[in-house]
Order: C-alpha cells, then structure tokens, then sequence
C-alpha cells in the first residue's frame, strides 16, 4: 500500500538511470543517512562510539572493497587483512615521513599503495581461478604480517613494532571526541558507498560482473579479462586499505600487524558471505552481523542468566558466544544462502504486495 | 518460509535487544569502588590467563571479607578479551562506562592501545610488571604505573644473572647470549636494553622471533643447535614455553642456561614437560610461587573456605595467581592511599587514584601486616618513578615445583634511568606532551 511505485512516471533517460528508481527507496536511504549525520551524534554514548559504531562503519567500508572482488568479480580472496595492513602502514609512513601532510591525503595515499600491491597479488588472477586463487592471495598476507614486523623501516624503527598516530585533524577541525570520529568515518563510508555503486552499474560493474558470470563467454563478446579482474583487484583494495587506514588511525590509535591478522582477512570474507555477495547493502549487513552480534552475546547472556538467577562464568559466556555465533552463521547460511541482504530484497518484494498477496 | 519469518524475527529483536543491554549498561554503580578485570579465559593463553584472574578476583574478595578499604565495598566485573586488541579496547569501554577507575590492560598491545586514551578518560593504567618500559617516567606518563619492575628490569636483572653465573660482567665478553621471544610488542620489549648491555659488555645478541601463538619452533631450535649460544633468554606466553622447553629438550640444549622472563616462569608452563624442565630458570618480579605465605593462608580462610573462591582450591599459591593477587593488591593500595588524602571511606575517581598510585608507600612492616611477609619487598613510588620497585628473584623448576631463589637482584639504575629518561622524552616530543616540572608534581 505505501511501498508502491504507481505514478511515479519517468520522462526522462536520467530519471530512469537514478540509483533509487523508486521514490520510496530514495527517502529511506536519505533518511537514514540524515538520522546517521544528524541523530546519532546527539543520541549515542561513548561506549557506542567507540566500541560498535566506529569499528562497524570501518568493517564496512573493508567489506565493501572485498564485495567488489569476491562478490562482483568473483575472485575469492584471503588477503583482505594485508591489504588493511598496507593501507595502515602506508598511510602511517606517508603521514610522518612528509612535512605538512594532510589527514586525507595521507589516507587516500594509503589506500592508493594498497591498490598497487593488489594489482601485484591479483595478477595471479590471469591464471588460477577459484579455490586455487584463494591459497594465491593467502600468500599476501603472509608477506604482509612478516615484512611489517620484520622490515623496521615501515615501523619507524619502533622498539616494539608498534605504531601510534595521533592529533588528527583535517583542515583545522580536530577530530578527538567520540562523535567527530564518528562523523569522519561516517563521511568517507558514505561518499566511497555512492563511489562503489556508481561503479557497479558503470561499464566497469559490468565487466566484473560479466566475468564473475563466465569468463569465457565475456572474453567473448570483448571483455579484456586482464583488464577486468586487475582493475577489480586495484579498486577493491583501494577502498580495504582505505578502511585499514582508518581502523589503524581512527579506531586503534596504536596498532601492531597482529591487528590485521589473517584472522581479520576471514572476517571479512564472511562478512561479505553472511552479508550478501555482490550487494552493496549485504556489506553493511554482514559487518553488522559479524561485529555487533558478539559483543551483544557477550553482554546479553549474563543479563539472562541473571534474570534466571544463575550466575555465568566469563569463560562459559565466552564459550557460548562463540557456539551460538557459529550456530547461526550457519543458520542464516542455510535459510538464505545469498545473504541477509536477500530477506531485506524479500521483504521488499512482499511489502509491493502487501495488504492484497494475491 | 517459516524458517525465514523466524530468522527475520531473530535479527529484529537481536537489534532491538542489543540497544537495551547498551542503554542500561551506563548505570552507574553507588558507593563501592568498582575494578574493572580484563581477561582471558579462553583462547590461547587460557591456560595461564585462568589463574591470573583468579588470584585479581580473589584478592578483591579477601579485601570485602577484611571489611573493605576504609569500609568501602569493592566490586568487579570480569571482561573476556582473549588477548585480542580490538576486544580489549572494547572491554575498556564497555567497563569505562561502569566507574572504573583503575584499569590493567593486561596486554601489552591493549597497553599501547590505551595510553592515549587513559589521560583523556582520566583512568590511571596500572600494568605490573609489563606493558611499555619507558612508562616508568611519570613525568611523561601521568597515568600509566608500570609497579613492580618492567621488561627492561627484567632482561637487566637476566644478564646481571648470566654474568654472575659466570663469574662477572667482564666474563660476558664474546659470549653469545639468544632471545627466543614472541613476536609482539611483549616479545620485542626487552631488545633496546639486551642491545645496550650486548654494547657495554661485548656479548652477541642473537634474536629468534616466534610467531604467535608459538607452537612451530623447530627452525628457531635448529638455529641454536647451529649457533650453540652460551645462555637462551626465553621470552614466551602461554604454549610457546612449554613448546620452548621440549624443543631444548629435543635439542640438546641445557635448561640450566635457559632463562625465562616471569610470563614464562609458572607452573602451566612447565608442568606439561615435568622433568624435562628440571633446571629451567625464570625471573620473578619480586614473589615467586608462594604456597605458604600469610596471605594465602588468609585467602584459603577467608575465602575459599566459604565457598567465595573464584577457581579450584589447589591453584591458591601458584606462581600466576600471585601475580594477580598482587596485580590486585597494588591497585587496592592505590586507593587506600587515595583514600588518605581526599577522604576515608569515600568512594574515589580515577584522578585521585592516579594521586594514590603516584605517592604509594608500602614499607616491609606494612607488606609484613596485610600478610606479605617474605613473598614482596618495598614499593614507593614517586612522580618520577612510577614503578616502585625493581626487585627481582629468580626461580628454578626441580621438577615438580617452582623454587625461589635467596638472592634479590635490583636492575642497575643509572643504565636504566638513562634509556626510560630517552625514550620517554622521545615520546614526549611526538605526542607534544610537555613533561611535568618536579613542582606540579608536587600538586
């Protein structure tokens, strides 16, 4: 009855190419992008802040960049956690190395090196394929991990490995508070969403995804694969090392590559799996799942056991946090193997029809 | 169908209940003091980060069971991290949100990720026994308390033992001394100072990293055997010792010239290879496995009689949870020093902590009182020194248990004030932090 498209002619080639055709789609996502700027500064607390929303938002923005490859190109890869790392350390270097360099062009330089060293790793792309091409790029997070602990250039010749960065500020706005981190963040995962978008519904969304599909039939019909997957492969990590910049900077402050483990390059890989590949949406949705849901285990189940009056060992909830996480990954894998962002697809499918379903 | 109506209504309430829990979370808790315990139950080093907890949580419940501080209930909350930093700085702020005013990362990566939050949330960071070395200079570092010795006490006090076992530190010359440690900001603390001391008296330092969690060591074993240093300094946690010690074992290699910092010297570490182990050496910040002492008697008493104890019974008096009954005493005393100043039986903030930690002095007699007898020496500390104390013992393993040694060793402090003054200052300069003058330490 509300979600319906009746009346709303297009009359123009540009009214028809808009991201959300429908107008319902377009105040929704304004809105929640307007509530995201303007309500959750004034209604959030710190622990908020900094403990859910700012790693989501940063999750995000690194499940976005895997999405492009795994899950518009389908390239598999295991090396997202490197290409945080590259973008972290890059970014780190660039920012102390060179006098009077800005906040964001440090960042976007980041991730930009992080770009370079994914056309490195994904040139083995052209020639392996599948799981194969998964133990491929695993190998650029094992030189990763090695050359940030080992080479000492990159760590500034920290005795202990490991860096820290602080004082930021952009164009004389100092970002300290809670909130401004916040708002930060929030900026570039918006601007670099409506990038990733555009990008999927450009020639060059089309070629990735014509690849995914079958690669045969798009070098058939003059899709140059070379092309396609290693531009796949420089804007994925472009926008991972973007993420890994700010996680180092924004999120931890101080940072060792433990932090960008391979542990970090499963994370996101489910996130995009659990999310939904090859949507935009599936990537906030499976980093939410992946960074909230646990915490939330790991605060809610004592709260139940107290309301039953029983007493929960930290070791026990832990325990169950990790069951009951892993049980329902593989619920939701079950039930909807192409992602959460599927139901949401559902639902506004049935919403269409809703209240006459026949 | 039913299937995904029932996982849509799943997701919907786990949102709608996660902003439940966070709300009331901010609540804060009246007229006790509360400590936040950070810790890591599961995981890799649970084996060693069980007891740890056990003694931080049982020490609290001793205090509550002598009548509190002042009169002044403790009360806790247990945060499981696993030693993951992105966990750790999430349980920061997650207790943060409750009172805490007194914090032990427990980590030295949650360490370095904290410092520069600590001034801002104004929450002293007490890490005994580890955390960053250079720490120590208060000056610089309001508001971290690396009490009762650091890693760079600890690698000093290791070659001021080698030396001796030798005869004298001009005896080092031309030997080779091997640092087997993980590779972490924990393992890579102690370098600076062994390269200092390698400079001063002419040894070679040979360093072998082993990546976490430390269960392949066969390459670095064979390094060794290769190289055949006179003296392995062993810098491990949790399965990486016990796989250390078994792979000299395999090798060859004598476990009397092993030495291993206090995170490798108890009893998890050890008990699996047994015999194997007999002769191993560790360095203990001050205690060592202290079964017999008053305050564990006490504990037993007090606290495990009544059924309060936090873990098995048989574990009281082990090396780990000493460390974090003491790890627990000293945050306590902070407060009751706290509590002199500013008001008895007052509840206190995290500014006046930071006062109590700053000026805390517990001399023998009253070590002796709360039942410390023969398990620590002195603490004081000062705006300056923000450690207290850098006595340290070492203890051998003869097989079935952890034996002190009689000699107390204490780090050479000129060496030592002149690499924490450098890098502190360093720091300093970095962070623009402008260091405080011996006036406003007197504020």
């Amino acid at each position: 009855m509300l979600y319906r498209e009746n009346g709303q002619f297009k009359t123009t080639y540009a009214a028809d190419q808009q991201i959300f055709t429908i107008a319902q789609d377009k105040w929704f996502v304004l809105g929640i992008v307007a509530f995201a700027f303007l309500a959750v500064p004034m209604l959030a607390d710190e622990y908020m802040f900094r403990a859910i929303l700012i790693p989501f938002l940063i999750l995000s923005l690194a499940a976005l960049g895997v999405n492009l490859l795994v899950g518009y190109c389908g390239q598999i890869t295991l090396g997202a956690g490197a290409f945080m790392a590259v973008g972290a350390y890059a970014a780190y270097n660039f920012l102390i190395r060179i006098d009077g360099m800005p906040l964001i062009g440090a960042l976007l330089l980041g991730g930009l090196t992080s770009a370079g060293m994914g056309i490195l790793f994904g040139i083995p792309s052209l020639r392996v394929r599948g799981l194969y091409l998964a133990v491929a790029t695993l190998a650029a997070q094992f030189f990763c991990d090695w050359a940030f602990l080992r080479i000492k250039w990159f760590t500034n010749d920290s005795s202990s490995g490991s860096v820290s960065v602080s004082d930021l500020s952009v164009f004389g706005w100092v970002i300290d508070s809670p909130a401004e981190k916040y708002l930060f963040c929030l900026g570039f995962i918006v601007v670099f969403a409506v990038i990733a978008k555009n990008m999927t519904r450009a020639t060059i969304g089309r070629q990735w995804m014509a690849i995914r599909d079958m690669d045969v039939a798009a070098e058939v019909i003059g899709i140059r694969p070379m092309y396609a997957k290693l531009s796949a492969f420089a804007v994925s990590s472009f926008f991972v090392g973007v993420a890994g910049a700010l996680w180092g900077f924004v999120h931890l402050g101080s940072w060792e590559p433990a932090a960008f483990s391979v542990d970090r390059s499963f994370q996101l890989l489910f996130m995009v799996i659990i999310g939904g590949l090859g949507s935009i949406l599936g990537s906030f949705v499976g980093a939410a799942f992946i960074v909230i849901l646990p915490i939330f285990l790991n605060q809610f189940l004592p709260a139940l056991g107290g309301l039953l009056g029983l007493h929960i060992s930290t070791a026990a909830v832990s325990h169950a946090e990790l069951i009951i996480f892993g049980s329902l990954i593989v619920f939701f894998l079950i039930v909807e193997p192409h992602g959460l962002a599927r139901l949401w697809a559902i639902a506004k499918e049935k919403l269409r029809l809703w209240p006459f379903p026949h | 169908m039913k299937f995904r109506a029932l996982a849509l209504a799943a997701a919907v309430s786990a949102v709608g209940l996660t902003s439940a829990t966070v709300s009331t979370a901010a609540f804060a808790q009246a007229k006790e003091q509360f400590f936040p315990v950070l810790v890591y139950r599961t995981g890799a080093y649970a084996a060693n980060g069980n007891p740890w907890a056990n003694g931080y949580v049982d020490y609290l419940k001793l205090v509550n069971a002598r009548g509190g501080v002042n009169g002044v209930k403790l009360s806790f909350e247990e945060c499981e991290f696993g030693y993951a930093t992105d966990r750790g700085v999430e349980c920061y702020e997650r207790l943060k949100g409750k009172g805490a005013t007194v914090f032990q990362p427990l980590s030295t990566g949650v360490t370095f990720a904290l410092t520069d939050k600590a001034p801002v949330d104004k929450i002293p960071l007490v890490t005994a026994g580890y955390g960053r070395s250079e720490s120590q200079d208060g000056s610089v570092f309001n508001w971290n308390f690396p009490l009762l010795g650091t890693y760079w006490v600890g690698a000093d006090v290791a070659i001021q033992h080698i030396a001796k076992q030798a005869g004298g530190l001009d005896k080092l010359k031309g030997k080779k001394i091997a640092l087997v440690y993980h590779d972490s900001p924990f393992g890579k603390e102690p370098i600076p100072l062994l390269q200092e001391r390698a400079k001063l008296h002419g040894f070679e330092l040979m360093l072998l990293p082993v990546a976490h969690p430390g269960v392949e060591q066969k390459a670095t074993w064979l390094q060794i055997r290769q190289a055949r240093p006179d003296n392995v300094l062993l810098w491990g946690w949790g399965v990486m010792n016990s796989t250390a010690l078994k792979e000299a074992q395999a090798t060859g290699f004598a476990r009397e010239k092993m030495l291993g910092i206090w995170w490798a010297g108890a009893e998890p570490d050890v008990k699996d290879v047994g015999a194997g182990a007999k002769g191993y050496a560790a360095l203990t910040l001050q205690h060592s496995a202290e079964p017999n002492s008053k305050v564990v008697k006490d504990m037993l008493e007090m606290v495990h009689a009544k059924g309060q104890g936090t873990g098995p019974k048989d574990e009281v008096g082990s090396v780990l949870y000493m460390r974090g009954l003491i790890s627990s005493m000293v945050a306590v005393e902070g407060v009751r020093k706290a509590q002199e100043r500013y008001g008895k039986g007052k509840v206190m903030t995290g500014e006046q902590v930071r006062w109590g930690l700053e000026n805390m002095n517990l001399d023998q007699k009253t070590l002796d009182g709360m039942g410390f007898a023969g398990v620590m020496r002195p603490v004081q500390t000062s705006c300056l020194d923000h450690m207290g104390s850098s006595w340290v013992r070492i203890q051998t393993w003869d097989g079935t248990k952890w034996v002190p040694g009689t000699d107390w060793y204490q780090a050479d402090e000129k060496l030592l004030r002149g690499m924490v003054l450098n890098a502190s200052r360093k720091y300093a300069e970095e962070k623009k932090i402008t260091p405080r003058t011996p006036e406003q330490c007197k504020q």
